[in-house]
C-alpha cells in the first residue's frame, strides 16, 4: 500500500467521529431514497402479482337478475376473454361483542372447482364442500379482529331471514384487499367482513337461481375497457344492470392505487430533498476540510507531486465517506422499505408481498452522494491548488478584522472582549458564517416540514371528528326510505337530533371528463354532519346547483357556471343536468354537494333519505342500538366511536409510519450538521483557542468564544429554517395529496417549537461533546501546531 | 550570480531580508515577480506549473524549519511518501540510516524530539537523490547540539553524495561551514563571498 494511501486510512480513523456523523446524514438521505422507492415498488409488484395469480376481473358488471344464458352473450363481445358470473348481497352479522350488526358482504363461489375470476386466497382452514349450504369461507381480518378460526360458528342475516354458518376457512381476496363497507372511507377490519358460501345456497337466499346479479369479465390484452362497458351494459340493460365499471372505480382497487400513487408522488418529492440537504452538508463539511488540509497539500505538491495525484488522494477521502454513507444508506433502505412494507399490510390485506427495487434507485443514490461529495471537494481543491506551495503551506494570512471595526466600536460598551471576538469573527466571514446558518436552517427545515405534515393529518383528523361530523351514530339504509322513516327515528326515545342525509352513486361527466362518486344531498343548515370549506364556513348550496370540492373541479376541468351530467347508478338510474353552483376549498376528499330536495327532485324521488346522522342519550345507547338493529331497512349502523379508532388506526401505520420514521430521519441529520459545523468550527479554531488560554483565558472562557458562535449561528438559522420548513412542509403536503384527498400542511407554532428544540438539544449535545474536546486542549503543542 | 554544483551554500540575512522567498523561487514553490532563475541552462521563471512539479518531483529536495512531517504516518512511511514517486531513489530505510535514524524507523513524528524529526525530514529530501537540497532554517527550532547533529548530517551528505545544499539561516555562525556564504537585506544580495577554510560542524560553535 502506498504511503499516501496509509495516510489516508490513518486520517479516516483519526476523524472516525466526524467521518461517521458526515457518513450517517449521506446514509439518511439515502435510506430515504431507497426505503419509499422499495415500499412503492414492492406494493405495485405485489398489487399486480396478486390480481394476476388470484384472476382478478377487469371489468364488474351488476345487475338485479340476469339468468346465466346472458353470460355467452357477453363472451362473444371482442375484446372479452374470460366471464362468470356470480351472486352477491349485503348482510349482517351478529357479533355478540358489538353493539351493532356487522355489515357484510357476501359473495358466491361455483359448487364445482375454483372460479374463473376473482379467485380466493386461502389463508388457513379448508374449501367449502360441494353444495354445503351452511359452510362459508370469512375474511381473514375480519376473523382475526374477532379471534374467529375456522370450526367457529356465526349467526348471519341474509336477505332478512337469520342463520347460522360454519366456519370452514379463512380467505382473502385481490378484491377486497382495502376492505370497507359501503359508503365509508376507512376499513374497519372489526366492522365489515366478506363471507364467500356456495352459489347455489347465496342464489336460493337472493332469488336468482339460476341467474347471477354480477358478472366478472376478463378484457384481453390490449383491449380499451370502454368499449367493453358500453357493449356490457346494452346487454344488461333489459335485466336491470346498474352499469359495468372498470378496476379504475373498483373500490379496493381505487384506494390502493390512490395510495401507491401517493407514496410514488411522496418519494418523488420527500428523498430529493433530504438528499439535497445531505449533499449540502457534504458540500460544506468537505471544503472546510481540505481547507484546513492547505499545509499538507502545499507540502505534498513540493515534494512533486502532481496536482492531480494531491487531488485523487483527497477525492479518495471524500468518497470514503461517501460510499461508506451510501452503503449504510442502501442497506438500511433495503431494510427499512422491507419493514415498512410490511406494516403497509395492516390495512392492505396482501396475502404475499413481492419485494421489488428498482436498481436504478441504488445508481441514483451513489451517483447523488458521489457527485455532491466531489463537487464539495473539488471546489476547494481547485482554490487550494491555484496557490503556489509556498503560499499553501503557509497559514492563511491573519484575517482582515478592519472593517467590522465601526461595527465593533458601537458595541465596545454594550459587548465584552469575547463576544466581541465572536461578533468580529462573524462579520468578517460572512460567507462561510451564511453556508453555516443555511446548512443548519436546511437541517431544521426537514423537522418543521415533517412535523408541519404530520401536524396537518392531525388536524384534519381532529377537524373531522369535532368540527365536521359532531354526530354519535350514522344509520345506514339498505335502499332509499321514505322520509317517514326519520319520523320514526326521531321518536325513538333517547334521541336526541335526527338529521338525514342522502347518498347517491353517480358518474359526474363534463366533455370527455368523468369522476366516479357519489353525490351528498345536505338539508338546509346542517347541523351534526356538516359541509365545511377549508377556512371551517359552511358551503352554501345555491338551489338546484351542485357545489364541487376543487379537487374534483380540476378533474372534470369545470368552473362555475358549467354544467354537469349526472348518471346516477342506482334505482331507475336518471340522467339529468345540473348547474354548478360553486367550487370549495375541502379540507378532506373531493365531494359534491347539492341540496337534499333539488337532489330527490333531480332523481324524481320526493323526500328519499339513504340515511340519517344521529345525537343519542349517552345512557341509553345500548338499548337505541339494539332497536336499530331490528329495524326493517337498516343496512348498519357506524358509530362515530368505532369509525374515528379506526381512521386513527389507519393514520399511524403504513402512511403514517412514514411519516414518523421521516421526522426521526430529520431529527438525524439537523443533529449531524450541527455536530458537524462545531467540530469543524473547532479545528479550525484550535489554535486560537490555545493562545487565548495560553495568554490566561479560562478554560470556559475559551469555549464560550466557540460555542457563543455556534449558538448565535444556531440563532439566526432559526427563523430561516421556519421559512424553509413551510416551503418543504407545502410541497411534501402537495406530494402527499392525490386527486381524492387534500392533505394541509400545517406548520403552527407547535411544528415551529418542536423543530427549533431538536435543533437546540442537538446544538447543546454537539457543544457538550466539542467542549470536552476545549478543556483537553493541549496548550504546547496546539501553539506548535502552526507557526 | 551562479553557483556551481555539489557546493554547501549558506544564505545569510535578517528577518524579511528576502532570503526565504529567494529559496522559494529557486526550490519552483514560488514564481518570482520580477528578474530570472536558471537551473542548468533552464529557466526556472518561465516554467508551467507542470514542468515545476517535475522539476520538484526530480531534482530537488527540501527541508524546513517546523519539519512538515505527515503526522499520520511513520519515519519510514514519511520517506516512502517521496521515493514513491521519484525516479531511482535512494532505499528509504537506507535514506534513514544516513540520518542516524534506522532503528526509529516505525516511529510516528509525535515520538519522535525535534532533532530526530528534522533528520527524517533530512533522510526525506535527500532519498530521492536530489540535485539540490534546499534547506530553510533547518536549525531554527532545534538548541544546539541538535542542532550541530543536523549541521553535520547535511555537510557529510554534501560530500558523499555530491548534493548541493542550500541552506538559510540567521546564525552566522553556521556560515563557516560554508563553500560559499551569500548575505542579504532588503530583497537584495549585498554581498557573496568564497568561504577559503571551511570548518566542520563539529567546530561551530553559536
Amino acid at each position: 500500500m502506498s504511503p499516501l494511501d496509509r495516510k489516508l486510512l490513518r486520517d479516516l480513523w483519526r476523524m472516525r467521529g466526524q467521518a461517521f456523523a458526515i457518513s450517517l446524514v449521506v446514509a439518511v438521505g439515502v435510506m430515504l431514497l431507497v426505503m419509499m422507492n422499495g415500499i412503492v415498488n414492492t406494493l405495485d409488484e405485489t398489487r399486480q402479482t396478486y390480481y394476476d395469480r388470484y384472476r382478478l376481473a377487469d371489468v364488474f358488471a351488476p345487475v338485479k337478475r340476469a339468468p346465466d344464458h346472458v353470460l355467452q352473450d357477453i363472451a362473444k363481445i371482442d375484446g372479452v376473454g374470460a366471464v362468470e358470473g356470480r351472486v352477491i348481497g349485503g348482510a349482517l352479522i351478529d357479533i355478540e361483542s358489538m353493539a351493532v350488526p356487522v355489515r357484510a358482504m357476501a359473495v358466491s363461489l361455483p359448487d364445482f372447482g375454483a372460479p374463473i375470476l376473482n379467485d380466493v386466497y386461502l389463508a388457513a382452514g379448508r374449501k367449502i364442500s360441494p353444495r354445503r349450504r351452511d359452510e362459508i369461507l370469512l375474511l381473514k381480518g375480519f376473523a382475526d379482529a374477532h379471534g374467529l378460526a375456522p370450526g367457529d360458528t356465526i349467526s348471519a342475516t341474509l336477505n332478512g331471514s337469520r342463520r347460522r354458518f360454519d366456519i370452514v376457512g379463512l380467505a382473502q381476496s385481490p378484491e377486497f384487499i382495502y376492505a370497507t363497507a359501503p359508503g365509508e372511507i376507512m376499513p374497519d377490519d372489526r366492522r365489515f367482513a366478506v363471507i364467500w358460501m356456495s352459489e347455489e345456497a347465496l342464489a336460493a337466499a337472493y332469488d336468482v337461481d339460476g341467474a347471477f346479479n354480477q358478472a366478472l369479465i376478463d378484457v384481453a390484452r390490449g383491449v380499451e375497457n370502454k368499449s367493453v362497458l358500453t357493449a356490457v351494459d346494452r346487454i344488461l340493460q333489459p335485466y336491470g344492470g346498474t352499469g359495468a365499471y372498470d378496476l379504475d372505480d373498483q373500490f379496493s382497487n381505487r384506494f390502493v392505487v390512490e395510495e401507491i400513487n401517493q407514496q410514488r408522488m411522496s418519494s418523488y418529492i420527500t428523498p430529493p430533498v433530504f438528499l439535497a440537504v445531505a449533499a449540502f452538508l457534504l458540500y460544506i463539511v468537505v471544503s472546510r476540510l481540505i481547507e484546513a488540509e492547505r499545509i499538507q497539500i502545499g507540502l505534498l505538491k513540493a515534494f512533486g507531486y502532481t496536482s492531480a495525484e494531491v487531488g485523487w488522494h483527497y477525492l479518495k477521502f471524500i468518497l470514503a465517506i461517501a460510499i461508506v454513507g451510501t452503503m449504510m444508506g442502501c442497506g438500511l433502505g433495503i431494510w427499512s422499505g422491507r419493514a415498512m412494507a410490511a406494516s403497509f399490510q395492516q390495512y392492505y390485506k396482501f396475502p404475499f408481498l413481492v419485494f421489488a427495487a428498482d436498481p436504478s434507485v441504488f445508481l441514483t443514490a451513489i451517483l447523488i452522494s458521489m457527485s455532491s461529495a466531489t463537487a464539495g471537494g473539488l471546489i476547494v481543491l481547485r482554490r487550494v491548488f491555484a496557490l503556489m506551495p509556498a503560499e499553501a503551506m503557509r497559514p492563511p494570512a491573519p484575517d482582515d478584522f478592519s472593517k467590522s471595526a465601526s461595527v465593533i466600536k458601537t458595541l465596545k460598551g454594550v459587548l465584552d472582549q469575547p463576544t466581541r471576538m465572536i461578533v468580529r469573527r462573524l462579520l468578517r466571514q460572512p460567507r462561510r458564517a451564511l453556508a453555516a446558518i443555511i446548512g443548519i436552517a436546511a437541517g431544521m427545515s426537514l423537522s418543521v416540514g415533517t412535523l408541519g405534515i404530520m401536524a396537518g393529518f392531525e388536524d384534519s383528523f381532529n377537524l373531522s371528528f369535532t368540527v365536521v361530523d359532531r354526530s354519535d351514530a350514522t344509520v345506514i339504509f339498505i335502499e332509499p326510505l321514505g322520509d317517514k322513516t326519520i319520523y320514526e327515528l326521531k321518536r325513538e326515545p333517547g334521541v336526541f337530533e335526527v338529521e338525514p342525509f342522502r347518498s347517491v352513486p353517480v358518474v359526474l361527466k363534463h366533455g370527455v371528463k368523468s369522476h366516479r362518486g357519489e353525490i351528498s344531498g345536505l338539508i338546509e343548515a346542517p347541523q351534526l354532519n356538516r359541509a365545511l370549506d377549508a377556512d371551517l364556513n359552511p358551503i352554501a348550496m345555491h338551489g338546484g346547483g351542485i357545489v364541487l370540492g376543487a379537487p374534483l373541479a380540476k378533474i372534470l376541468s369545470v368552473s362555475t357556471g358549467d354544467t354537469l351530467v349526472v348518471e346516477v347508478r342506482e334505482g331507475r338510474r336518471p340522467v339529468f343536468e345540473v348547474p354548478v353552483t360553486g367550487i370549495a376549498e375541502t379540507l378532506l376528499g373531493a365531494p359534491a354537494y347539492m341540496d337534499l330536495e333539488a337532489l330527490n327532485r333531480a332523481m324524481k324521488e320526493p323526500n328519499r333519505v339513504s340515511g340519517a346522522h344521529l345525537t343519542i342519550d349517552e345512557a341509553q345507547s345500548a338499548a337505541i342500538y339494539e332497536r336499530l338493529k331490528d329495524m326493517p331497512g337498516v343496512a348498519g349502523v357506524a358509530l362515530r366511536e368505532d369509525v374515528r379508532k379506526a381512521f386513527r388506526r389507519i393514520m399511524d401505520s403504513g402512511a403514517g409510519a412514514m411519516r414518523f420514521i421521516m421526522a426521526i430521519l430529520a431529527a438525524i441529520i439537523t443533529f449531524g450538521i450541527v455536530y458537524n459545523s462545531a467540530r469543524i468550527a473547532f479545528a479550525e479554531r484550535a489554535h486560537d483557542l490555545a493562545s487565548l488560554r495560553v495568554i490566561g483565558f479560562t478554560r470556559n472562557e475559551a469555549a464560550y468564544v466557540l460555542l457563543g458562535e455556534l449558538a448565535l449561528l444556531t440563532f439566526l438559522a432559526l427563523p430561516l429554517g421556519y421559512l424553509m420548513g413551510v416551503g418543504l412542509a407545502e410541497a411534501m403536503a402537495e406530494g402527499f395529496s392525490t386527486d381524492l384527498y387534500q392533505i394541509p400542511a400545517n406548520v403552527g407554532l407547535e411544528s415551529f417549537g418542536t423543530a427549533m428544540v431538536a435543533v437546540l438539544v442537538a446544538s447543546v449535545l454537539s457543544g457538550w461533546l466539542v467542549k470536552r474536546d476545549i478543556d483537553r486542549l493541549d496548550l504546547v503543542s496546539a501553539l506548535k501546531s502552526r507557526e | 550570480m551562479e553557483i556551481p554544483e555539489s557546493e554547501l551554500v549558506v544564505f545569510l540575512g535578517a528577518s524579511g531580508s528576502g532570503k526565504s522567498t529567494l529559496l522559494n523561487i529557486l526550490g519552483g514553490l514560488d514564481r518570482a515577480s520580477d528578474g530570472e532563475a536558471h537551473f542548468f541552462g533552464q529557466a526556472l521563471t518561465e516554467m508551467s506549473d507542470g514542468q515545476l512539479t517535475q522539476y520538484r518531483r526530480h531534482h530537488v529536495g527540501f527541508v524546513f524549519q517546523f519539519y512538515n512531517l505527515m503526522p499520520s504516518l511513520t519515519a519510514l512511511e514519511n520517506v516512502e511518501l517521496v521515493t514513491e514517486i521519484a525516479d531511482d531513489p535512494l532505499d528509504p530505510a537506507e535514506a534513514l540510516g544516513l540520518v542516524g535514524l534506522g532503528k526509529r524507523q516505525d516511529h510516528f513524528p509525535a515520538e519522535l524530539s525535534g532533532g530526530e524529526q528534522q533528520r527524517v525530514a533530512i533522510a526525506r529530501a535527500i532519498a530521492k537523490r536530489p540535485t539540490v537540497l534546499f534547506c530553510d532554517e533547518p536549525t531554527g527550532a532545534l538548541d544546539s547540539v541538535t542542532g550541530r547533529q543536523v549541521l553535520r548530517v547535511l555537510q557529510d551528505i554534501n560530500r558523499d553524495l555530491a548534493t548541493s545544499i542550500m541552506v538559510i539561516t540567521h546564525a552566522a555562525a553556521t556560515a563557516e561551514m560554508a563553500h560559499r556564504v551569500i548575505e542579504m537585506s532588503d530583497g537584495q544580495i549585498r554581498e557573496m563571498r568564497v568561504n577559503p577554510t571551511r570548518k566542520s560542524a563539529d567546530e561551530i560553535v553559536w
